[in-house]
């Protein structure tokens, strides 16, 4: 029988990949899909803690982190394209403009 | 049966996302998420959730991450061959694990409530997940829905503006 107990440990298994994909990697459109990965983690735990206790709010919340990420996920990707025309690279190392 | 095919999917799912973090091309990366957000549709679907299983598809497998795609074949990727991790590898891998560890620490430790509300699997199977759905957002969440239409109004302006040729 799957209990939400499974489903909420696969969501940190997910979440846990995705800080280290965060923390490791360089390209910077790979660290934004590795936050993809964690926010999706965290809508598992959110929709099966809703079935879990019969109700629907959880799910509702899902619907605004889709917003949020898709809002995200535009502008994100309009930074690394205005950053790629200056700089040449997308590396994170590259990203030192604001750097003391 | 169906724990049969949670561990199958699961399975899938979590390889799925190391290949995410893993991979050396970034196209690889995006097809890896593809297959984890396919995974997760299909937990939504066991969890009596169709709507969202539509919703993950149509917006993340099918919007998002296509949009990461054509940046990624915009932009050109040659800059950052040879290095494809910072060297932090082992403290990430530590930090990852402790987040783990922690997550499951207070996961063991909790005591589920046992309180339920109105949805049932049967609700939801007479009344339809979509009009459950419906009900609770143009209701309960008005006000955070008309914010959302605004926050998405003021992305797609600042996207423009971001992606003009002389910034």
């Amino acid at each position: 029988m799957i209990t939400v107990h499974h489903y909420l440990v696969l969501s940190a298994i997910l979440f846990s990949l995705g800080t280290f994909g965060v923390l490791t990697r360089k390209n910077a459109i790979v660290i934004f899909m590795c936050i993809e990965l964690m926010l999706n983690a965290v809508n598992l735990s959110f929709i099966s803690l809703s079935h879990y206790l019969g109700n629907m709010d959880g799910q509702i919340f899902v619907l605004f982190i889709m917003a949020v990420a898709a809002a995200e996920a535009a502008v994100g990707l309009a930074l690394m394209i205005a950053f790629f025309r200056n700089r040449e690279s997308i590396s994170v190392d590259d990203f030192n403009l604001l750097k003391w | 049966m169906e724990t049969f095919y949670f561990y199958l999917l699961a399975l899938v799912a979590v390889v799925s996302g190391y290949l995410v973090v893993t991979c050396k091309s970034p196209i690889n990366n995006a097809v890896a998420l593809m297959m984890t957000f396919v995974c997760l549709a299909n937990f939504y679907v066991m969890l009596q959730a169709p709507f969202m299983a539509a919703i993950q598809i149509m917006v993340y497998a099918g919007a998002i991450l296509m949009l990461i795609i054509f940046v990624i074949m915009l932009l050109n990727m040659d800059s950052l061959k040879g290095q494809k991790t910072s060297h932090s590898v082992s403290w990430a891998a530590g930090l990852g694990v402790l987040i783990f560890i922690q997550v499951y620490f207070v996961l063991n430790r909790s005591e589920p409530t046992g309180l339920t509300g109105g949805i049932t699997n049967q609700v939801v199977a007479t009344v339809g997940h979509t009009q459950l759905i419906a009900q609770s957002l143009f209701t309960d969440f008005l006000l955070p829905f008309e914010i959302a239409s605004i926050l998405l109004l003021v992305a797609i302006v600042g996207a423009v503006v971001l992606a003009k040729k002389n910034v």
